[in-house]
């Protein structure tokens, strides 16, 4: 339905900016001042083409999608934001999911600076355009995610928005972690470096640090990355956020010490439930009091030991015949993540579809990763199911080491046998490894979370 | 090492690792009286398929479990051969 009273994305851009402010979008071959920032007239097709339609918005790299995105909020009914690794074979099952009508891609629109094609702006009729997140499904299709304008930018208004931020992210826009970062910085009065498409990690942080980052987020993968660079100390953010995955207290004192004047902060947000709270006072978890907070703050459930959460930030539903529902009766998303109390906090154990079976008892793997990761050894940490005759599954884990210092050679063994005993002295016995192999890297997907295979 | 003497090793180990009380080996003892649990007979299949390579309790078509040590050593002794 068109509707003429919502402010588009384009227009709060527009009036935080003021020619004196220097704020810019960029990535490492574009860079866009705000100022001049005029997207309408970058499509090819112009915006007539898109009124009123369901668009879905597939590019190679962020920079054309989040201008195209800017361009079509307001003038298209639907945005679907489609991430860069989404095989071919999935976007016609994908397009009858969500209504699509038409693809944007790279050949329609123009991202070079400078302004190359002349459209005539005819007056066309407002809408609320919906946006569209897919999941960052472990296997088989995604599934779409039902935003409005009113819950994506829900959570917007915390305060997180100092004078003229250069905001950065790990994650992609075409995410709702990426994606919350975009529009917290455009629509605040801050500025946004995007990574372009394959740039590797120690490039896109020197690029972040000369570009003057001051606010950057990521997974607690992302910044594990980041420590294992060599190059964490080329950036100077002064506020740090993670999301997406739990984290542990070791990254949080990890970046604390690397990044010694940063404020941390972790986010609980996921595509479906939207960012529900955060935590700003460095410790993992979060405060028993967050459950009880009362509208219009989230609402906050413990059901069965897994996080429910209902807000104004969250999804309205599932695109698709056969997706599934939302919420519960009670307008509750179930996050599917496990907490425990502990103390005065609630403490994140693990993902309710990654549990390891070892002989009828439930392991998290979240729960034993985050003990091997206190070893300061370690980097990094993957904790799956090895199957057994016996107990159907025993406790196997991959570990990174972090980089070595001067050279020197360090004895794995020495380092299995610490790990061990320390999972010993924190863990019941069948939470405890009975393999740790030495790897270079794990895999983290292209959401920033570890890379998983769910038996 | 013959197997024999790998096996009782890493049994006696896994017990003191477990802190199990482990009643003396031989070779009628039943496993499940040995002191062993489930876990600890799950460690020792995944040492043994890790230092040997075999894992006859997951490659049998043969479904006879193991009932006494006895057995268990013989069905690592046969899987070598």
């Amino acid at each position: 339905m068109p509707c003429n009273n919502r402010e588009t994305f384009l227009e709060k851009i527009r009036a935080r900016t003021t020619p004196d402010k220097a704020r810019f979008i960029s990535d490492s071959d574009h860079s866009f001042s705000l100022s001049m920032l005029n997207v309408v007239n970058r499509l090819y097709k112009g915006p007539t083409e898109y009124s009123g339609r369901n668009v879905m918005i597939r590019t190679h790299g962020q920079f054309a999608t989040a201008l195209a995105a800017l361009a079509l909020d307001g003038v298209a009914r639907r945005i679907l934001l489609c991430p860069a690794d989404i095989p071919d074979a999935q976007i016609p099952r994908l397009m009858q999911d969500g209504e699509a009508e038409l693809i944007l891609t790279d050949a329609d629109i123009d991202v070079k600076i400078g302004i190359a094609i002349e459209v005539d702006i005819v007056a066309l009729p407002r809408f609320d355009t919906e946006w569209v997140l897919f999941t960052s499904g472990t296997s088989g299709l995604p599934k779409l995610v039902l935003h409005s304008f009113a819950s994506l930018t829900g959570p917007l208004g915390d305060g997180l928005s100092p004078d003229q931020p250069v905001w950065g992210t790990f994650y992609d826009i075409r995410r709702y972690g990426g994606l919350q970062i975009l529009l917290r910085a455009l629509t605040g009065a801050g500025s946004m470096v995007l990574s372009r498409t394959d740039e590797k990690i120690h490039d896109f942080i020197t690029r972040l640090g000369n570009m003057g980052v001051t606010h950057i987020s990521g997974t607690p993968s992302h910044w594990r990355r980041v420590l294992m660079s060599g190059v964490a100390e080329k950036m100077n953010p002064s506020y740090i956020r993670l999301s997406g995955e739990m984290a542990g207290q070791d990254i949080l004192d990890c970046l604390h010490s690397a990044y010694p004047q940063a404020k941390i902060g972790h986010a609980y947000a996921s595509t479906e439930a939207g960012v529900a709270f955060s935590v700003d006072d460095g410790q993992a978890g979060f405060p028993q009091s967050v459950p009880n907070a009362v509208a219009p703050r989230p609402n906050i459930r413990i059901v069965d030991g897994t996080l429910r959460v209902r807000s104004s930030a969250m999804a309205s539903r599932y695109l698709g015949a056969t997706a599934p529902t939302l919420v519960d009766a009670d307008g509750y998303v179930d996050t599917g993540d496990i907490v425990e109390q502990r103390g005065d906090r609630y403490i994140f154990i693990g993902r309710r579809e990654g549990v390891v079976n070892v002989g009828g008892l439930k392991v998290h793997p979240e729960e034993v990763e985050a003990t091997i990761n206190l070893h300061p050894a370690v980097a990094m940490s993957r904790v799956w199911g090895q199957p057994s005759p016996i107990t159907g599954a025993l406790i196997a884990a991959d570990v990174v080491l972090t980089p070595k210092i001067d050279g020197i050679e360090r004895d794995f063994s020495d380092i299995r046998q610490q790990i061990i005993a320390a999972c010993r002295t924190a863990l019941a016995p069948h939470k405890v490894p009975v393999r740790l192999i030495e790897v270079s890297e794990i895999p983290v997907m292209t959401s920033g979370k570890i890379e998983r295979h769910h038996a | 090492m013959a197997m024999r003497d790998t096996i009782i090793e890493m049994m006696t180990n896994i017990a003191q690792q477990q802190r199990k009380p482990l009643a003396p080996l031989q070779d009628d003892l039943n496993l499940l009286s040995s002191g062993l649990d489930s876990l600890c007979i799950a460690i020792l299949v995944a040492e043994l398929d890790e230092e040997f390579g075999i894992d006859p309790l997951s490659s049998t078509d043969d479904h006879n479990l193991p009932v006494t040590v006895g057995d268990f050593i013989r069905l690592y002794e046969n899987a070598m051969q």
